[in-house]
């Protein structure tokens, strides 16, 4: 019981403590791909300590839900973070919620981002959470699709039962899957707010819409958005790990040196990944706003498809 | 069955005290606090019935020779606890909310009987008691909406529910008959007995589904619904969109599932694709409404679309045997149906204090509220995200059961089943995501940002009463999210007979998690994610207080550096749906924008026109109204015969009729 708790924690704050990582790791390969020194991977964690020390600036008519929103977007995201076997599976509390649960607590964070960029009523925050809205009305059925493909494959929406299915029986390549992973990479660009989609790095540009929503923030309301941006990455980086490469991934119960093992292995995916997303940002120009639709419906059908398939035929 | 009759009996005399009574003050009271009181009795025979055996009545009154027959089984209380559940509160909120009504006198007379009515149906044992029911509460909900007659849209709301009331009572009558056979069996014992030949069943089914789905807002069958539930005073939308659809989703399974026996497969594709449509046909009108209530008018067919892709699963699984995946479907179809209760009840009498509060139901003239109205500010909130089905709210719960149902069995041996499954999930799933862009649109629009009129700006919280009711069911939204358990487990009796089996016992799970089939398929618990996310949020806030500065100050907005002060510089409720509309609306609606952009030097002010249609209207409505003058048009000479050939036409008739009777035999 109390090493399965320990485990438990251990998840919860290691993915809290590495996901300024990741997003500074991104920002360094795409700085080191323009051939420009960047800054130090460290860099996002300087950022918050930074905000977490200012004042906060608040608009005159800012409302309670203003000041409420950022820590209910991080919670719902660090509850939807620590529900993914990132180094272990079969986790003490992994059977509080599935895949369908994280999909949700994902929305119920945008739910309250979208809000809170409404809130002071100015053109901006309404720009963005407009925008928002209409991306993730595309992306979180995509979404859903592609977990009704796995689910099926595996006989369950539960993540733990899904990457141990994974591991063990032999699944083998099969299209459904692979348009899973198709979908499952472009709604990872389009929830993380990603060129093409959206632009982290940009303010004040026609087209942003993470950035417009935010605009408002300041001080440690911005660092609790800052970091559950970052949280958002790490996690959907760990559940493409974790679906389709769960070599690696720890049981229930092993000793520690298998979580050692196990954690390194993880390190190596997101360090792969991170790699993968900087080059990506970097070889494509970002989208008008309006082609963004016909870049998420392709998620969609390919996760209808593939769920079509494989109602179909059990074995595509 | 006691109570039952003592609180019908009660609101029955409610009826006729509201008519000398409406022009008191003490009317709202007596009218309000009985039906109330009523309504916490049937909820309460309701409860008592879910587990209890079947008890019958039968009364003098009616037919000859059948009689009115009275059935209270698990399936009617139920439904007795959704009426009991949203009457109460709808009652509640009115004895606050009442006292802004123009005239009492054209409300406090129908309200009970709309009550009493609705009853009536969910108890109903014969074919002649059931119609009876049906009718009364299609009546006295049409003398509601007609309540406030001043405006010209009122009128046509009135016109057009009526008809298609109308329509509904003769496709269900038609389909008592068939069921009823040569015999003339319309007590529902003898309907159960009958094994009537089976295009005669399939006719009765599609002569239900249109019945009932006319009543439940089904597409094509929807047209009234955005019309009639806005127009009706608010705590009576509320029980129209809450309660009232619900009715006809009983009347559904009545048929369906009891009098007609076991579902076929053909049936369940035919649910299921309507279902479908229906719930993303809803739920993308609802995103562009301008009118807050109309906007909730639209989100009950889509939460009605959700019901019937439910029910669709279930006769599916019961069609091929599989009694886990039946008592699932069936068990979360029940489960939304009491949720949408619980969370469009609460919304609409968040509409109506906003309406008494500002005078307006116009999206565009509000904002702001949240300053203004806090209270209603948070009982809507929880509304929003309950019905935008975030965890741990209910509307999650129920819908997280739907999809696994879904996810269940994909090895279907039909074909149209094995295509409708994955077609209504994704369907589903779009529908969801959708109703969260509605939602947000909607409390963000109405309660945040800047007010839009002087009317907003100036707006008073409502009285006491209003507010409890609201915080009332605000809470109940959040219970039902939290133990799902205790809701499922408490209708596995209702599922029981109708699915030949039920879900998992609940209450000897840890922690109250919902397993819906077995814990290796997938589990939720709502208690611990609210727990966590509740726990973790305030952790973090304090540990930030603690170590990072705490320091806060207010400053003009920064709006990156050109913040304007007037308000219409905000989103709107059009420009917000505007991406929506144009991404959705231009192949379901065939939405067009045309901005006219005067030239460079041209002084007059720059236009957008949109238009939208409807498709529905545009191939159905509009062809058959147009059919239906052109007949009559045709059929005028007939007013100006001489009696003489009338004669004449009335001896044709005899013979045709006898020569149809020679050949029938």
């Amino acid at each position: 019981m109390i090493p399965a708790l320990l485990v438990q924690f251990a998840q919860m704050m290691l993915v809290l403590a590495l996901a300024p990582l990741l997003t500074g790791v991104v920002r360094k390969v795409k700085a080191r791909l323009q051939r420009r020194r960047g800054a130090s991977v460290l860099q996002p964690y300087r950022d918050l300590r930074r905000l977490l020390g200012k004042d906060v600036v608040l608009a005159e008519n800012a409302s309670w839900l203003f000041r409420v929103a950022p820590y209910a977007i991080f919670a719902a995201t660090w509850v939807a973070a620590a529900l993914v076997p990132t180094f272990a599976t079969g986790l003490i509390f992994s059977w509080t919620g599935d895949l369908i649960v994280i999909t949700a607590l994902l929305g119920g964070a945008r739910f309250a981002l979208a809000l809170a960029g409404m809130d002071v009523g100015t053109s901006f925050g309404g720009l963005g959470a407009s925008r928002e809205v209409m991306i993730a009305s595309l992306a979180e059925p995509a979404m859903l699709m592609l977990v009704f493909c796995v689910a099926i494959v595996a006989g369950s929406t539960q993540l733990s039962s899904i990457a141990a299915h994974m591991l063990t029986q032999p699944v083998g390549l099969r299209v459904s899957l692979a348009l899973a992973l198709v979908a499952l990479c472009i709604v990872a660009v389009a929830e993380n707010g990603r060129v093409p989609v959206d632009n982290p790095a940009t303010h004040l540009e026609l087209t942003m819409v993470h950035e417009a929503m935010v605009l408002e923030y300041s001080g440690r309301h911005l660092a609790m958005i800052e970091l559950a941006a970052a949280l958002k990455l790490l996690l959907f980086a760990s559940l493409i790990g974790c679906l389709f490469f769960p070599f690696g991934l720890a049981h229930a119960g092993t000793d520690p040196a298998g979580y050692l093992l196990a954690i390194g292995l993880w390190l190596v995916k997101l360090l792969v990944l991170a790699a993968l997303l900087g080059t990506l940002e970097l070889s494509i120009a970002k989208m008008r706003v309006f082609r963004v639709p016909n870049f998420l419906g392709a998620a969609f059908m390919f996760g209808l498809l593939g769920v079509l398939l494989l109602f179909v035929s059990r074995g595509m | 069955m006691t109570l039952v009759w003592t609180a019908l009996a009660a609101l029955g005399v409610l009826a006729v005290l509201g008519v000398p009574l409406a022009r008191r003050a003490t009317g709202r009271w007596v009218v309000y606090g009985g039906s109330l009181l009523a309504c916490l009795v049937l909820l309460w025979a309701g409860l008592a019935a879910l587990d209890a055996p079947p008890e019958t009545l039968v009364l003098p009154v009616g037919l000859p020779w059948t009689g009115a027959h009275l059935r209270l089984d698990a399936l009617s209380g139920a439904f007795l606890v959704l009426i009991g559940v949203g009457g109460a509160g709808a009652s509640l909120f009115a004895i606050g909310y009442g006292r802004h009504e123009h005239a009492p006198a054209r409300v406090l007379p129908f309200y009970p009987a709309f009550l009493a009515g609705m009853a009536l149906v969910v108890l109903a044992d014969d074919a002649f008691t059931f119609l009876f029911a049906w009718e009364l509460m299609s009546l006295a909900s049409w003398a509601l909406v007609m309540a406030d007659h001043a405006p010209d849209a009122t009128a046509r709301a009135g016109f057009v529910y009526l008809v298609m009331a109308t329509f509904s009572g003769l496709a269900l009558l038609l389909a008592f008959g068939l069921l009823a056979g040569a015999q003339g069996g319309y007590v529902f014992a003898q309907m159960r007995a009958a094994h009537p030949a089976p295009w005669i069943a399939g006719l009765a089914f599609a002569l239900a589904l249109v019945g009932t789905g006319a009543k439940a807002g089904l597409v094509p069958l929807q047209v009234w619904l955005p019309l009639a539930h806005p127009a009706a005073p608010s705590h009576v939308s509320a029980l129209m969109s809450g309660v009232m659809t619900k009715v006809a989703v009983y009347g559904f399974l009545r048929i369906v599932f009891d009098l007609l026996g076991a579902p076929l497969w053909w049936q369940a594709v035919l649910v299921l694709l309507l279902g479908g449509i229906t719930a993303v046909y809803g739920v993308l009108q609802a995103v562009m409404q301008r009118d807050l209530k109309r906007l909730l008018a639209c989100s009950t067919i889509e939460n009605i679309g959700i019901v019937f892709v439910a029910i669709g699963l279930a006769m599916a699984f019961r069609a091929n045997g599989i009694a886990a995946g039946a008592a699932l479907a069936l068990t979360a179809a029940l489960f939304h149906c009491l949720n949408h209760t619980l969370f469009k009840s609460l919304l609409f009498q968040v509409s109506g204090a906003v309406l008494v509060a500002t005078g307006t139901r116009d999206l565009e003239r509000l904002g702001g509220l949240i300053h203004r109205l806090p209270v209603t500010a948070v009982a809507a909130l929880v509304g929003c995200a309950a019905i935008a089905a975030l965890p741990p709210l209910n509307g999650f719960a129920s819908e997280w059961l739907i999809f696994q149902a879904v996810l269940l069995r994909p090895d279907l041996p039909q074909w149209g089943l094995k295509l409708m499954l994955p077609v209504d999930g994704a369907l589903l799933a779009l529908a969801a995501a959708l109703a969260a862009a509605c939602f947000v649109r909607a409390y963000g629009i109405v309660f945040l940002g800047r007010p839009r009129s002087e009317a907003a700006a100036a707006a008073h919280e409502v009285d006491r009463i209003s507010r409890a009711a609201m915080l009332v069911f605000a809470a109940l939204c959040a219970l039902a999210g939290l133990f799902p358990g205790l809701v499922v487990d408490a209708l596995a009796p209702v599922v029981q007979p109708f699915a030949g089996g039920r879900m998992p016992v609940q209450g000897g799970e840890d922690w109250l998690t919902l397993v819906p089939v077995d814990a290796a398929r997938g589990t939720y618990n709502g208690l611990l994610v609210g727990v966590f996310i509740l726990a973790s949020a305030a952790l973090t806030a304090a540990v930030v207080h603690r170590l990072g500065s705490r320091a806060l100050r207010r400053a003009p907005a920064w709006d990156c550096g050109f913040p304007d002060p007037r308000p219409d510089t905000q989103y709107s409720g059009d420009s917000f749906a505007q991406p929506l509309r144009r991404v959705f609306g231009t192949l379901a609606f065939h939405a067009q924008e045309r901005v006219d952009m005067p030239r460079p030097g041209d002084m007059r002010a720059a236009v957008i026109e949109k238009s939208a249609r409807d498709p529905v209207w545009d191939l159905l409505y509009a062809p058959v109204g147009t059919l239906v003058a052109r007949v009559s048009d045709a059929m005028n000479v007939l007013q100006f015969l001489t009696i003489r050939r009338y004669l004449g036409f009335v001896f044709a008739m005899l013979i045709v009729l006898l020569l149809a009777l020679t050949v029938m035999q």
